[in-house]
């Protein structure tokens, strides 16, 4: 049988090209991956080689011919003994009808027109323990510790693994005692090789474990962040749902204090914006700890955005029982109606400290701690604002791209109608953090700083 | 041939019809992904393997049921080699959703954990890692596995591969590290990315063994392969084994190769080519006749047409693709 030899497409652009020259003539003999002609592309002149064997039986398209479009016939290739006449009519299917017509745009999701009006959340899990629990005190530390050895007794295919978490019991204690309960193959200690390690653990996702990175702290995290996004988060899309990612990257995010540029950043914003990973961001020793857990759990790999200052601070955690706190929903730390402050992580303690001030001059604010910011609970913070009609965020991080620009855009989409000013973001300055401790203060965010905003969209 | 007869080795008749069908198998449906993407019916990126099959079947033929393995984006030929289904291959370069990923990965992004194949990864380097922790997980695990994680000339050069090599060999990972040197990353030749003369050689820091290995021949590779994997199975860490191979296409279908001369691409094919060797050793030893061997053509043929057919005839991905598999 005659087979068509079709103008090639030779980049992921080409349409159309220029058959530069021949390297064959009506007659030739022709061998699989032999080079036939010269083409030229947008991009270079390439070299295209047969796929078929035969016989060249008629050149259709002269060299030096240009524009010739991708898939146009440009010679017959026959079989020995046959004829040119002997080929089918050319009828060259082009790639577009042959993949149909190009699929309607997916619809948006709706954001025009308010919704009706969300329900307001009430009672566990929107706050911050389960209401009527026996509690006890403790610090963010410990709750991070008991969330691990928890999950770590509970399921073998748990492991910790990180600079210092071993022997050195943790380069800020979250592993104390770990190693002594669970052994070195399950407390593993790394050299200082963070994309490495990042890319160990993810690898051994894929074989049946549940690894829990721990980086000590998410600045060095940037020199994994390739294999936190590329390996881990992208995976289950790109194998059509067969490999997913079941693991935890841990440690602490943000400013500590006096440490420079290098050692403090919020990178909330940005694994949030990541499709694949989950993020959390504990405020509470109860966040800390049920949060830990769910994540441990969670079939999806989980960005778990600690800090160094809340590790010490004490607060109440339910004493008994598989405490566990699910994705997605914010817990409301104080009722208020004038004004909904949402925040996370050590941003609440901020906003907290600044309802209490307002509430001294008659302003009573909404406290919504979000926990997770991806997802998002949404409803939780569309309810609220619905009821104060006024909306500031609050976080630690740059400002360009922050989570309360996000925040504010969703409620201006979704909740236009009932805002009664404009939703103000408080975050970080947009600078790198400076040493000197007047600056550095300068560069973070002030309870000050957010009473200010709410008596702005107060208008008072 | 340029391979002295001595070299022959004892190897059965069926032991080599098995090399020559499945390096066929590659070769020819790498020809067939090129002719689907110049008829825009595979898009964006499209890296052939022609070339290297012998590395990718030499290796298959010395590992065992449950080993795994994991590779760069120029992927197609060993998921041929380990056992996925051609037509499963081709449909997910034409982005339907009979492919792999469901037309969701494409080329460089296919996955099949019944075949132990862990992709099919985009930055160069780093499924050197990945491979690492997949051995991490065997070894946690208590069975006897390998993992094969394979790489370029050109990955060897990012960093997170000797982060992996001192892991590896720290914890004694069953990990064979095989680098496939065929001699150009992307465009630039080994010596114009560094000055060391091997990159096997490289492993010596960390303290692991290795060797350069005649990556055409595949019955080299097949006993360097099985050495490899005895290391790593007696719990004695890491191996590397350091593939010298060649591509004969460009980079990626877009690539017009100007960096290395015509002469230099022929003189491979005809001196060193990996399927031409084997089927010398068929013809040449009396084990296979002419007519044998052109039916297996025909078979390799047939399957790469049906591959290529039911690529074209399986569906786009029902839209709601789109937002299905982000999170389990």
């Amino acid at each position: 049988m005659a087979t068509q030899v079709l103008m090639p497409a030779l980049s992921p652009t080409m349409e159309e090209g220029t058959l530069a020259k021949w390297l064959v003539k009506e007659g030739d003999a022709v061998k699989s991956g032999q080079i036939i002609a010269e083409i030229e592309t947008d991009k270079a002149t390439m070299e295209f080689e047969a796929v078929d064997e035969g016989t060249v039986g008629k050149i259709l398209v002269a060299e030096g011919t240009a524009g010739v479009k991708v898939n146009t016939p440009i010679a017959v290739l026959v079989e020995e003994g046959e004829t040119v006449s002997d080929a089918p009519a050319p009828a060259a299917v082009s790639a577009a009808a042959e993949k149909g017509e190009a699929p309607a745009a997916v619809a948006a999701a709706p954001v025009a027109a308010p919704p009706a009006p969300v329900q307001a959340a009430k009672g566990w899990p929107h706050s911050d323990v389960p209401e009527g629990v026996p509690t006890r005190t403790m610090t963010v530390r410990e709750a991070l510790r008991e969330a691990m050895a928890e999950e770590m007794r509970a399921d073998a295919s748990v492991f910790l693994m990180g600079e210092e978490v071993g022997e050195y019991q943790g380069a800020y204690k979250i592993s104390q005692g770990l190693l002594d309960e669970f052994g070195p193959k399950r407390v593993v200690d790394t050299p200082i090789t963070e994309i490495g390690f990042a890319g160990i653990a993810t690898g051994a996702s894929w074989g049946g474990l549940r690894p829990i990175v721990e980086f000590m702290t998410f600045n060095f995290a940037m020199q994994a962040i390739d294999h936190i996004i590329n390996s881990a988060a992208k995976t289950l899309y790109m194998s059509g749902g067969q490999m997913g990612s079941p693991m935890v990257f841990r440690g602490p995010n943000g400013a500590a204090a006096r440490v420079g540029a290098q050692h403090s950043q919020d990178f909330a914003a940005w694994y949030a914006a990541i499709p694949g990973l989950r993020v959390c961001m504990p405020y509470t020793a109860a966040d800390a700890k049920g949060l830990l857990k769910s994540a441990i759990r969670d079939p999806n790999p989980v960005v778990f955005l600690e800090n160094e200052i809340l590790y010490g601070r004490s607060f109440e955690v339910p004493a008994e029982g598989d405490f566990t706190i699910p994705f997605g929903k914010a817990s409301i730390l104080r009722e208020g109606a004038d004004v909904t402050l949402v925040s996370f992580g050590i941003g609440v303690s901020h906003a907290l400290a600044a309802a209490e001030d307002l509430a001294k001059e008659g302003i009573q604010a909404e406290v919504i701690n979000l926990r997770t910011l991806r997802p998002i609970d949404y409803d939780t913070v569309l309810a609220s604002v619905q009821k104060t009609n006024r909306c500031v965020t609050v976080e630690e991080g740059f400002p360009v791209g922050s989570i309360g620009d996000h925040l504010a855009s969703t409620i201006m989409q979704r909740a236009f109608d009932y805002l009664d000013a404009p939703v103000i973001t408080c975050t970080g300055k947009d600078v790198p953090m400076p040493y000197a401790a007047n600056l550095e203060k300068l560069a973070l965010i002030t309870p000050a700083e957010i009473v200010a905003a709410v008596k702005s969209v107060c208008y008072r | 041939m340029a391979r002295k007869p001595e070299s022959r080795p004892n190897v059965s008749k069926d032991e080599l019809l098995k090399y020559y069908r499945d390096m066929l198998l590659i070769r020819r449906f790498e020809e067939k992904a090129g002719q689907l993407y110049g008829m825009g019916l595979i898009g964006g990126f499209c890296h052939l393997y022609i070339g290297q099959e012998a590395v990718v079947v030499g290796l298959e033929a010395a590992s065992k049921e449950g080993d795994k393995r994991i590779t760069s984006y120029r992927d197609h030929g060993h998921m041929l080699a380990c056992g996925m289904d051609a037509k499963g291959v081709m449909a997910e370069l034409t982005g339907r959703i009979g492919g792999y990923s469901k037309g969701k990965g494409g080329s460089m992004h296919m996955f099949s954990k019944e075949r132990h194949f862990y992709g099919g990864h985009g930055i160069v380097g780093a499924q050197v890692p990945l491979g690492a922790g997949l051995a991490f997980a065997d070894k946690y695990l208590g069975n006897d596995n390998v993992t094969f994680t394979y790489f370029g000339d050109g990955a060897a050069n990012q960093g997170q591969v000797y982060e992996t090599y001192n892991m590896a060999e720290l914890w004694d990972l069953p990990v064979v590290f095989v680098i496939e040197n065929n001699q150009y990353a992307m465009g630039t030749s080994m010596k114009r990315a560094t000055k060391s003369e091997t990159l096997y050689g490289r492993g010596v820091a960390y303290g692991i063994p290795g060797e350069q290995v005649d990556g055409m021949d595949v019955l080299a590779v097949k006993a360097a392969g099985e050495k490899a994997v005895a290391h790593c199975r007696a719990g004695k860490g890491p191996y590397i084994l350091e593939m010298m191979t060649y591509r004969y296409r460009g980079h990626s279908m877009s690539d017009p190769a100007k960096y290395r001369t015509r002469e230099e691409v022929e003189k491979i094919k005809t001196e060193k080519d990996c399927i031409e060797h084997v089927r010398d050793l068929l013809t040449q030893g009396g084990l296979a006749s002419d007519e044998e061997l052109k039916a297996i053509d025909k078979e390799i043929k047939a399957l790469v047409n049906e591959a290529a057919e039911f690529s074209k005839e399986s569906p786009e991905p029902p839209l709601d693709e789109l937002w299905t598999d982000i999170y389990a």
